[in-house]
């Protein structure tokens, strides 16, 4: 690809800096709490089931299925303006949480409702690695 | 005390708005929310025949100081102000609040004003930078309307919906439009001309997403005792109910179910009728599978049956259970919530002329969101 990539990056705090290095080794790791085996994402500083500030990286296993999805049309972002019309999906992860991605591989009009699926990562900068899905085989 | 002891107890005492479908075709850009909020607390004042000095609360909501707009109203010692967020589950919330406040004794008489040029002020309701969220952006995801999208494709897919089931909604809401003289889009709409609108979202057209226009609302609270004296029939508040919906995203695995059902619930607990007592219903929508959402969570129809229900004329002028009497979001003004707090009581004043509902005694709002609430006013 030629020239920079324009489009957004995450803004990497410290909470969620575990996340994005372990995206960029192409895992897919969330917090695990240690007392109590929740898990979720996206980041946060703590569990909701109970109230523990302890947690792991725990690795997923990428795979899941599309609770939902969508084409934009309409151009919000400059830098997706070439794309139009692009796809995003809502993935239900095996392990339980919802993720926000895109799916490659398969055109548009083919994507459905329960599709499975698997974790992709796109090393779009050098720093940068974003996780996306393709149809699982 | 409880819930049932705060029934009936506080009154809506004036309305006023802006004219939207005017200010559409002016788009002037001395008409900021201080001036819309002037124009709407004026109107509302010569509707309840209160003097500016009787006002003792302010509530605005996306007017940026309260400080400014209490300035410019001459408004100088209120005894209760609140500011909330310019988020459109913030009219549900700032009508409860006022509720209290004139309950509690905190204020006698509270003016709740809002001001909206998002229009002029190029509002997108996605590309503005706050909106940056690094678990969507990169992924182009943006907007509540994607979220509604998401789940509007979901409830297709388990239910059974389609495309024509959202015109519906557009068609029957843009029909009452027509006879609001304050409403944006008047043009009636048919079907077909529904169907070939451009999707912003797939599976959402522009037609199922509401305006983006310029104005005001303003209503007048006080406590049923005050409002008896005043110079229009009082609007009783008979039952309120808030219930958050607090999630990851925007959109919730269940469209909201949860939280509709312990706020619907509540209620009608509060105001002991339930929803087949309901003369018209003014439903929050932003986006219009938000309306179908509404009906079912708040028990008009069971979940997964609002397609079918809708159907036959029932949600419109004339059928069973008006809906969105004035245009609602997509078709008078969006306006967040607080055009049809208006609507609702017009129509319970019987003030509509055309769209009047017949014999109309009671009115439900309702609004679905992170934040969900509902009331019930009567006459």
């Amino acid at each position: 690809m030629a020239g920079e990539y324009a489009k957004p990056l995450p803004r990497i705090t410290p909470v969620e800096a575990p996340f994005w290095e372990a995206a960029k080794k192409h895992e897919l790791r969330v917090q695990r709490c240690l007392d109590c085996g929740n898990i979720w994402y996206p980041p946060s500083e703590g569990c909701s089931k109970c109230l523990s500030s302890r947690y792991e990286w725990w690795k997923l296993s990428g795979k899941g299925k599309i609770w939902s999805w969508v084409v934009f049309h309409q151009r919000y972002f400059p830098s997706f303006a070439e794309e139009i019309p692009y796809n995003v999906i809502s993935v239900q992860l095996a392990e339980g949480p919802l993720m926000t991605g895109n799916i490659v591989g398969i055109k548009n009009q083919d994507i459905r409702c329960d599709l499975p699926v698997e974790a992709v990562f796109e090393d779009v900068t050098p720093e940068i690695t974003l996780i996306k899905f393709k149809p699982a085989i | 005390m409880s819930l049932k002891d705060f029934r009936d107890k506080v009154a809506i005492v004036g309305v006023g708005n802006t004219s939207y479908g005017e200010l559409y075709r002016t788009h002037d850009p001395l008409r900021t929310p201080y001036s819309l909020g002037l124009e709407a607390f004026k109107n509302a004042l010569d509707d309840s025949g209160l003097k500016k000095e009787d006002i003792d609360g302010v509530l605005v909501s996306r007017i940026p100081s309260y400080v400014k707009m209490c300035t410019m109203l001459g408004i100088k010692n209120p005894r209760y102000t609140l500011i909330l967020p310019g988020e459109g589950r913030m009219s549900g919330v700032g009508l409860q609040q006022a509720a209290m406040g004139v309950y509690s004794g905190m204020a006698d008489v509270v003016a709740c004003i809002y001001g909206n040029n998002g229009r002029t002020g190029g509002a997108t309701y996605g590309a503005e930078p706050e909106r940056f969220d690094s678990y969507n952006s990169p992924y182009g995801m943006t907007s509540p309307g994607a979220s509604f999208a998401l789940m509007w494709q979901r409830y297709m897919h388990e239910f059974n919906a389609s495309e024509e089931t959202l015109g519906i909604l557009a068609v029957a809401q843009r029909r009452h439009a027509s006879m609001n003289p304050d409403a944006v889009m008047r043009k009636p709409l048919t079907m077909e001309a529904y169907l070939k609108s451009r999707y912003i979202c797939y599976p959402l057209r522009l037609l199922d997403y509401c305006l983006i226009n310029d104005g005001s609302v303003c209503f007048i609270i006080t406590t049923a005792e005050r409002a008896r004296d005043l110079k229009k029939s009082p609007v009783y508040l008979m039952g309120t109910a808030q219930v958050g919906q607090h999630a990851a995203y925007y959109h919730t695995l269940t469209f909201n179910y949860d939280a509709m059902k312990i706020a619907a619930d509540q209620v009608y607990r509060m105001a002991g009728v339930g929803p087949q007592d309901i003369d018209c219903a003014q439903i929050y929508d932003n986006f219009l599978p938000n309306v179908l959402f509404s009906l079912e969570g708040f028990g008009f129809c069971p979940k997964g049956e609002g397609g079918g229900w809708i159907q036959g004329g029932r949600i419109e002028l004339g059928g069973e259970l008006p809906v969105n009497t004035s245009g609602g979001h997509c078709s008078e003004s969006y306006m967040q919530g607080w055009a049809i707090h208006a609507e609702a009581v017009r129509q319970l004043r019987g003030e509509c002329g055309l769209r009047q509902v017949k014999d109309c005694e009671v009115v439900q709002y309702i609004c679905s969101s992170p934040l969900s609430t509902t009331h019930i006013l009567r006459r």
